[in-house]
């Protein structure tokens, strides 16, 4: 993806660095970690931080697919990764303190699926995928696609950062769901790839981070929360708690989606990456729960706290972003930065 | 040597790769993996699109006979002493 616009003082200082050769660089990334002392990030504010969570979503895009015009050296830059990681214990602190961990001590690996079952179908936030099946329009609809554009291009990916980081029962469940969420060998079914049908189908572009511009800092934070909890291997229970509760609340919610979809007359090209969710979804959480949380708890037993803390995390953005764009929609407003063009 | 347990057949390097596993799940569905096709009554084949599948046990799934997660919804309960290992 294209070096996005900045949204403030540090992404800018940042973006104007990326474009530099990293060799000559020294004292500007040292400079703008200093700058990140001074801004005195607040944790009660991160999570809406137009400014840091942008910058952290593009200091993570190195590891991704890159940012164009961004010599690739600077993804290893030592300056860039201790930025990264001030900003990442505020927004760590900030996640932590969103949450409430259960208190019950699950037996074995079928406790720990109950245990994660239950955290799910206790959540009770507004509903998006209800709203969108009875009553969203089709530009309401196009907005919600372009915000989860973000994840749902790269579908997958954060969580395979795990896969190394895991062992046995719980490695043997990752990477059999991931192999379906990559399309079990067809490039045409990666769950990426249906995605990017829809959003052509919606007269949308569906290269990857198209739209970065125009979402905001908490559409961001929900894809750099899963970006932090797989690529620092001491958060390895939160990304397996995190794909847990992901692969838990996927399969109504997706059937919901097409339902809104169909009722506003788009055809199965469109449908399809949904559909397809909600038999895949019904598969996964049952492997996500037993053997990848349930299995990491096993061999691990110490890390079902940040299991049950990547899945809570996980629900809590979720509810206050849909409670964002409701907000919006209800106000007669977008729920993106800039409006997109109508469609025709 | 004692007679043969289905978990030594798990291990036996010259088993099939694929051969077929049902996992039980919990108030849940029954997972399949490995090989196997899913005949319909009248003969033919159910579609399959994907490797491992969970088939609804509950009778509510809105895509029999593929679970759709409806179990949850409806409260469905398995009983633990007819499905605990032994
Ligand atoms: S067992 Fe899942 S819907 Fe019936
Ligand atoms: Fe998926
Ligand atoms: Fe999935």
């Amino acid at each position: 993806m294209r070096i996005p616009s900045a949204r403030g003082r540090f992404s800018g200082s940042l973006f104007e660095l990326l474009r530099r050769p990293p060799e000559e660089e020294t004292t500007g990334t040292f400079s703008l970690v200093e700058q990140l002392v001074d801004q005195a990030m607040d944790h009660h504010e991160i999570l809406v931080d137009e400014d840091l969570q942008l910058a952290l979503f593009c200091l993570y895009e190195l590891h991704y697919g890159g940012l164009e015009g961004a010599n690739e050296r600077w993804e290893w830059n030592p300056g860039l990764i201790a930025a990264r990681q001030k900003i990442e214990a505020v927004f760590e602190e900030a996640l932590r303190g969103a949450v409430v961990l259960p208190s019950d001590r699950p037996e074995n690996s079928d406790s720990v699926a109950e245990a994660l079952f239950g955290l799910t179908a206790a959540d009770n936030g507004p509903s998006m995928s209800r709203y969108v099946a009875k009553s969203a329009t089709v530009e309401q609809v196009r907005e919600f696609v372009v915000h989860r554009s973000i994840y749902q291009l790269k579908e997958a990916d954060p969580h395979t950062w795990a896969i190394p980081r895991l062992t046995g029962r719980a490695k043997a469940a990752l990477v059999e769901i991931q192999a379906d969420e990559y399309g079990g060998g067809r490039q045409e079914r990666m769950h990426s790839a249906l995605f990017a049908r829809t959003m052509r189908v919606l007269g949308l572009h569906d290269s990857y981070g198209a739209y970065v511009d125009v979402v905001p800092a908490l559409t961001l934070a929900s894809t750099n929360m899963m970006s932090m909890f797989g690529l620092n291997r001491r958060l390895r229970g939160a990304i397996v708690g995190h794909l847990a509760a992901y692969e838990m609340t996927s399969s109504q919610p997706n059937r919901l989606y097409g339902n809104g979809l169909r009722r506003l007359g788009f055809s199965q090209d469109a449908t399809w990456y949904f559909d397809e969710h909600v038999e895949a979804d019904a598969v996964h959480e049952q492997i996500a729960g037993r053997d990848l949380a349930g299995g990491l708890f096993e061999t691990e037993p110490h890390l079902l706290e940040d299991i049950y803390f990547g899945a809570t995390a996980a629900l809590a953005l979720e509810t206050m972003s849909t409670a964002r764009i409701m907000a919006a929609w209800e106000a007669g407003k977008s729920s993106l930065l800039v409006p997109l063009p109508s469609s025709s | 040597m004692s007679a043969a347990s289905p978990l030594d057949e798990q291990n036996d390097r010259h088993a099939p790769l694929s051969s077929p596993e049902i996992v039980v799940c919990p108030n849940g569905p029954l997972l399949v993996r490995g090989d196997f096709t899913i005949a319909a009554a009248n003969g033919g084949k159910i579609p399959r699109r994907r490797r491992t599948v969970a088939l609804c046990r509950c009778g509510a799934s809105g895509i029999k006979p593929y679970c759709d997660g409806t179990h949850k919804l409806i409260g469905f309960r398995t009983k633990p002493d007819t499905e605990n290992a032994v």
